[in-house]
């Protein structure tokens, strides 16, 4: 929209406020606005998240590619791709790594574990 | 780990193999940013500072610096450069340079299109534009300033971006491998990335909260509104919504203000009254963000390949930073609009910054910002007021995704004046649409620093503990990945020039190892068209390939153009075969004043001539300098625009054992001729044999000058031992 330079019009209402009172203003406005956004990163998870969590757990980049990549063709990734490995870990007595390269390479029993606990999505 | 390479020497060049060596096992020595520590009345030579920090062990001075014992003042505020030829072996020998003339802040610009790769990039891939940010080219980098930051002896903060599509990965290495700084605003992806909106804000979050983990600083991305609308001065009220945005999203978020720098740019450029205008918007962004710190960039946006032009926007925009604040002040090399910045002009850049600096030093306290004026109070409320209606016109449309599909941001009009030409992204649209998943009730990520919900079981002490450690809390637990691609990597690059390094051989470069660049400056008395095309042919006549005109200007449209010429010189030095002259021979303080006190020796000295300048000849012979005097010679100095004859007469009357001429190089040889003159009279008056005749100047050199008659020439740099020295030996010599 193109729109003529209506400030000395628009800004009547504010020179009521001080200095203070237009900062303070000035922040509550930001504040309104970034509120959401923060509701909706505390309430969503991406492939790129995912892979960050499957590294802090020490697994290399190719395997959270892949990994990740399953998960997520798989609708598993909402519940988390370190809790997929965690839970892979925990039946088969695998640290982390060894249980993202099985879940990576496709190993039957691994992912035998996931669909037991989500069931199957393909 | 570093402990286990030898620290630097100056005189040797770093070891780049060494670096690569072991780099699978090499920790970091720390995380989180190091400010500079201020020296308050920090007294230097005969000057005291207001606005200095602790100096450097190594360091190269300013030009002027040996006028005042090669003093190096270091400014409160850190200085960044910006170095990536894209080859991480030449960054580092740059940053090396860059660290001696006093940046303390590296950072890194990526390869064009790596904000685009969902994943991480390994290896040590050749960039374009920039590096391919990698593990293995973080670990080398931060190995090799761990190693410069002793050797300058003071930290090295290293700096690159955690945007694009692989933000939380970025984080998550960068974490690991102790980078101090980076990038991260969601809007910079949203706006100049185009990555879908959703997407950049969710991964932001899980971003900034690992960058928290270890006290990274972070630098937002608002100045590249700046750089990027048509009318740079009309996105002031919409700077500083951006910067509020990822201020408090950032907070929110959980990291401390105290992390979180604003890049802030000065938006006009001469011609426009630039100083007038930026300075109300620098004065109402620190009034609205006072707890932030203030990471001051220079503009970009109107720059081109004038690097003089470039360096005088440079030194007004740091003008700005020494009248309000910086915490960090930025440079952008003066060839930014040509190319991708030369190991040269990242150090001019610093040593403009540092110069400024330096030079204002403590300005503010008699140079105010009169916040009484009302031209300036009414634009720093008119400032502020427009970006309140900006942010409330946002929430009246929906917030901020709703906003970005309106257009809101880089319009070309000043808020509330809208052009309609801003940036419009949509939410269904941008790279990695569809991307974000709802977290389901049971979502856990079994990992520290992690944002968002976490159903972790209530029993656990520390998020990590049910997979045994997460590499946040173990290192040990980090994977290392060498090298993915076979040809494309540093050793390939090495073993291509390696010969350079082990015949120790010289070959011109601006970026790379043996890239050959130079530069060649000419006039050509031809106009602009004219001029470029005969220095392509004059370029090929040198035997320079690939010549191309990175800056012209026009002098006069008839009369001449000055042209910069860039070609490649692929030609290399042995320097097994140079002939280097000796440094003249200095005899020790004592020898020299038993030597003039045993002779009583005298010496003449004036500046010929018709030249007023005296500092030079002063210099020599001041005992305050350093000169003469200091070893016991008497000096009788005649002053300036002294005649020959009357020289001659002087040192005759006196007896003096010495006559010293000081001249500047002139057009029609009276340099010469005053030289010629000395000698030809002091031998048709029968003293030739019992004076020196030493002949000085800036341009003199020792071979003209005893072509001229003289004994001895000494040019720029003659300090008072030097001449005093020659004296003693001639005179020995010669058994006088």
């Amino acid at each position: 929209m193109v729109r003529e330079d209506t400030f000395e019009h628009a800004h009547q209402y504010l020179s009521g406020l001080t200095d203070e009172e237009l900062k303070v203003r000035f922040w509550a406005l930001t504040q309104e606005i970034v509120d959401p956004l923060v509701e909706l990163a505390r309430a969503h998870t991406s492939p790129s998240i995912e892979r960050s969590v499957l590294m802090r757990m020490g697994i290399d980049t190719p395997t959270c590619v892949a990994v990740v990549g399953e998960c997520d063709s798989r609708g598993l990734l909402g519940h988390g791709a370190g809790h997929v490995v965690l839970v892979v870990m925990q039946a088969l007595d695998f640290d982390a790594p060894s249980a993202a390269a099985k879940l990576a390479n496709g190993d039957a029993d691994a992912w035998a574990v996931v669909e037991a606990k989500w069931g199957s999505t393909r | 780990m570093s402990e286990l390479l030898p620290p630097l020497k100056p005189e040797q060049k770093l070891d780049v193999a060494a670096l690569l060596d072991g780099i699978e096992n090499y920790h970091p020595r720390r995380n989180g940013w190091t400010w500079r520590k201020l020296v308050p009345d920090q007294k230097l030579y005969e000057f005291c500072y207001r606005e200095t920090s602790t100096g450097v062990k190594n360091g190269i001075p300013l030009p002027a610096a040996h006028y005042f014992e090669n003093i190096d003042p270091q400014p409160d505020c850190v200085v960044t450069t910006e170095i990536a030829s894209g080859r991480l072996e030449d960054d580092i020998r740059r940053m090396r340079m860059a660290a001696w003339h006093g940046a303390d802040h590296i950072m890194v610009i990526r390869t064009a299109g790596q904000s685009h790769i969902d994943g991480l990039l390994e290896g040590t891939p050749e960039g374009v534009g920039g590096i391919a940010v990698t593990r293995k080219q973080c670990r080398v980098t931060r190995r090799a300033l761990d190693l410069i930051e002793d050797e300058v002896g003071r930290p090295i903060n290293y700096h690159s971006y955690v945007s694009g599509v692989a933000g939380p990965e970025i984080a998550v290495m960068f974490a690991e491998e102790g980078v101090n700084g980076a990038h991260q605003d969601p809007q910079y992806n949203v706006l100049y990335r185009n990555i879908n909106m959703h997407r950049s804000f969710v991964d932001a979050a899980v971003a900034k909260r690992i960058m928290r983990s270890v006290r990274m600083l972070q630098i937002d991305g608002a100045h590249n509104a700046n750089a990027t609308s048509i009318k740079a001065w009309k996105v002031m009220p919409e700077l500083l919504v951006q910067h509020a945005i990822n201020c408090a999203f950032s907070v929110s978020i959980g990291m401390p203000k105290e992390d979180i720098a604003l890049s802030t740019v000065p938006p006009d450029a001469a011609p426009a009254p630039a100083m007038r205008m930026d300075l109300p918007y620098a004065v109402a962004l620190r009034d609205l963000f006072g707890e932030y710190k203030m990471r001051a960039q220079q503009n970009t946006r109107y720059m081109e390949s004038d690097s003089r032009d470039a360096t005088v926007s440079h030194v007004m925009n740091l003008m700005i930073s020494r009248l309000t604040s910086a915490d960090i002040q930025s440079t952008i090399t003066p060839d930014e609009g040509r190319n991708v910045p030369w190991h040269y002009n990242n150090i001019a850049a610093i040593d403009t910054a540092k110069q400024s600096l330096v030079g204002m030093d403590g300005m503010r306290e008699m140079v105010k910002i009169d916040r009484e004026n009302a031209e300036l109070r009414n634009r720093i409320r008119e400032l502020k007021e427009r970006a309140v209606l900006f942010l409330e016109a946002m929430i009246a449309d929906g917030g901020y995704f709703a906003s970005v599909e309106e257009a809101y941001f880089v319009d070309s009009g000043e808020y509330p004046e809208t052009h309609d030409d801003g940036i419009r992204r949509t939410m269904d649209g941008g790279v990695g649409v569809g991307t974000i998943v709802p977290r389901a009730d049971d979502y856990i990520a079994p990992v520290c620093h992690h944002f968002g919900e976490n159903h972790l079981p209530r029993s656990v002490e520390k998020p990590c503990h049910a997979i045994g450690g997460c590499t946040l809390c173990d290192r040990d637990k980090i994977p290392f990945i060498d090298e993915l691609d076979p040809e494309d990597n540093v050793n390939v690059r090495l073993a291509a020039t390696a010969e350079l390094r082990e015949r120790d051989l010289v070959k011109p470069e601006v970026e790379w190892a043996g890239d050959g660049v130079v530069v060649v400056t000419m006039f050509l008395p031809a106009g602009e068209r004219v001029a470029e095309a005969a220095a392509l042919v004059l370029g090929k006549s040198m035997n320079l390939t690939d010549c191309e005109v990175v800056h012209k200007r026009v002098m006069h449209p008839a009369e001449g153009t000055l042209i910069e010429l860039k070609g490649r010189l692929d030609v290399a030095v042995d320097p097994a075969t140079l002939v280097i002259p000796e440094p003249p021979e200095v005899i020790s303080d004592e020898e020299i004043r038993d030597f003039v006190h045993e002779r009583n020796l005298k010496v003449v000295a004036a500046t010929v001539g018709q030249d007023e300048h005296s500092v030079g000849m002063r210099e020599i012979i001041d005992i305050k300098h350093g000169g003469l005097e200091k070893w016991g010679f008497a000096a009788e100095y005649l002053g300036t625009s002294v005649p020959i004859e009357k020289v001659l007469d002087a040192a005759i009357e006196h007896a003096a054992q010495a006559v010293l001429i000081s001249t500047i190089i002139t057009h029609n040889d009276m340099h010469r001729d005053a030289m010629q003159k000395l000698a030809d009279l002091a031998a048709e008056k029968g003293v030739r044999d019992k004076l020196l005749l030493i002949a000085g100047g800036t341009q003199v050199t020792d071979k003209l000058a005893c072509e001229w008659g003289m004994d001895a020439g000494f040019g720029r740099k003659t300090k008072g031992i030097d001449v005093a020295s020659f004296i003693v030996k001639t005179m020995r010599e010669r058994g006088m």
